[in-house]
């Protein structure tokens, strides 16, 4: 029983172990002389704290996003209820917003850096938009999916819009909100990543860029890329937390 | 006294006539159910008295006040499904009662969450309950506000019959002891014979009133009363049903 679970539960490091041991004898094998192995891939890890880099650049990327993801979800939350619930707004706006989606949030690193320059600002502000579309269409969406009875209980009790925002739709909502806050900061970390090639000179993206310009120092790109990884999985389980909330998690029970 | 008045209540949707003439008074503290087959427009007549929709014709008045828009004094329970998910039940039972000073506000809530007999599940989400509970919740969330008149719209439908045949005993308790004004609406003749005071039996679309029936068996109403019977079958041929299968 016992060794069954810790089996279990070791489970999930297969793929991972699997794919070390096979990256470790490919490297051996191809002699490239670039590529890191796993392990020389730890010591740039290793390199890097001491240097004080590893902090400061997991800082730079983090601060980014996180200053442009809650700048994105301050606005569009009441953006997309506003649109959920006015129905000449969204139809009115709902094409504009699908013309923008599809542009990657990348096409905008000459505008961003025209307007803000080369700097944090520029960074977040790719951020921003690359949350604020997808957050917006999903409060939109969650507000439409509200049920009828709820809204119709609430204006039976008496509340006031305000109020029927506040104890009747906010609450509706969260549970998609909070599906499309986690896919969303997904997005944002992947932007971050490339904002940061172009548009500073730090963060997680900056040091792949700066590792293979300032001498082919492959073995930090791969470490950055670790982390990157890393650092995503942190996130999203982060925000997975979020959806066992008791009044959230409603919204995900199978009936 | 008299409670609510329908005044020649017609209703058109897109073209289709739903509602047709229709008249009832209903006094103060009275249980009636509003029968019909499904599609005679019971639930828009609901609607209407509940402030949800306009009618196209006549009016709803309560207390002699032409009924308008929705008010807290008169609560409309759904199916289970009404009770809000990310409350729990006390919060639920609590929910219209926001402007209430707390003291009063707990003592209230607890009244009624023991009332429905959800004692000791205070704490817990709706869907950690079954379908009865939640539909006990919600008649709890209703009476918390105090309301006088009560709108059900077939609120045990989606319940099994064991558990529907006790949450009818358990409405007419809470009836016996709080004596609102009741207006319920269901498709089941049994149902209605064993709750009403009055049955409105309504014809199929447009819906009018066909006859009002007085069920006069005094509570607790024993299923195999030959009066029962009587006035069971009487609604069955009403509705052009011969009590067979």
């Amino acid at each position: 029983m016992s060794s069954r679970g810790l089996g279990h539960r070791l489970l999930p490091f297969a793929g991972i172990a699997i794919f070390v041991t096979a990256w470790h004898f490919a490297v051996l094998r191809s002699r490239s002389g670039l590529l890191p192995t796993p392990w020389q891939t730890a010591l740039a890890i290793g390199e890097l704290a001491r240097k004080g880099l590893l902090v400061k650049y997991v800082v730079a990327s983090l601060f980014r996003v996180t200053w442009g993801y809650l700048g994105a979800l301050v606005l569009a939350v009441p953006t997309g209820l506003l649109l959920g619930l006015w129905r000449r707004g969204e139809v009115a706006l709902n094409p504009l917003l699908q013309l923008l989606r599809p542009i990657s949030p990348l096409a905008w690193i000459p505008i961003a850096i025209l307007w803000f320059g080369v700097g944090d600002l520029s960074a977040m502000f790719l951020i921003f938009l690359a949350s604020f579309l997808p957050l917006t269409v999903t409060a939109m969406h969650a507000v439409h999916n509200i049920e009828e009875v709820h809204l119709r209980a609430g204006i039976n009790f008496g509340l006031r819009s305000r109020e029927l925002v506040r104890e009747v739709i906010f609450p509706a909502i969260l549970p998609q909100l909070i599906v499309g806050m986690r896919i969303t900061l997904g997005i944002a970390w992947l932007v971050v990543v490339a904002a940061e090639m172009i548009a500073v000179n730090s963060g997680l993206g900056f040091l792949i860029v700066d590792a293979r310009n300032a001498g082919n120092r492959y073995d930090l790109v791969v470490a950055g890329m670790v982390l990157i990884g890393a650092i995503g999985v942190g996130l999203d389980a982060l925000m997975r937390s979020l959806e066992r909330i008791r009044s959230v998690s409603w919204g995900y029970a199978t009936e | 006294m008299m409670k609510v008045q329908f005044r020649q209540i017609g209703m058109t949707f897109g073209g289709t006539r739903v509602l047709d003439d229709i008249n009832l008074s209903v006094t103060e503290g009275e249980f009636i159910c509003l029968l019909g087959p499904s599609g005679c427009g019971k639930s828009t007549l609901l609607n209407i008295v509940g402030g949800f929709l306009t009618p196209t014709e006549g009016e709803v008045t309560i207390d002699g006040e032409r009924v308008t828009a929705p008010d807290r004094r008169r609560i409309f329970v759904f199916q289970e499904r009404g009770v809000f998910p990310w409350l729990t039940v006390n919060q639920n039972v609590g929910f219209g009662l926001v402007g209430a000073p707390k003291k009063e506000r707990d003592e209230r809530v607890a009244h009624y969450v023991n009332m429905v007999g959800l004692g000791g599940f205070e704490s817990s989400y709706p869907r950690e309950l079954s379908g009865g509970m939640k539909q006990r919740l919600e008649v709890a969330r209703a009476l918390a506000v105090n309301p006088d008149v009560l709108y059900l719209d077939e609120p045990f439908g989606a319940l099994d019959s064991i558990t529907r045949l006790q949450m009818r005993r358990e409405l007419l308790r809470i009836w016996q002891a709080e004596r609102k004004t009741i207006l319920f609406v269901t498709h089941d003749i049994e149902e209605s014979v064993q709750l009403a005071d009055r049955v409105v039996v309504l014809s199929a679309r447009p819906g009018r009133v066909r006859r009002i029936v007085d069920i006069d068996i005094p509570h607790p109403r024993d299923l195999s009363d030959p009066r029962y019977i009587q006035l069971r079958d009487e609604i069955f041929g009403e509705i052009g049903l011969a009590h067979q299968i």
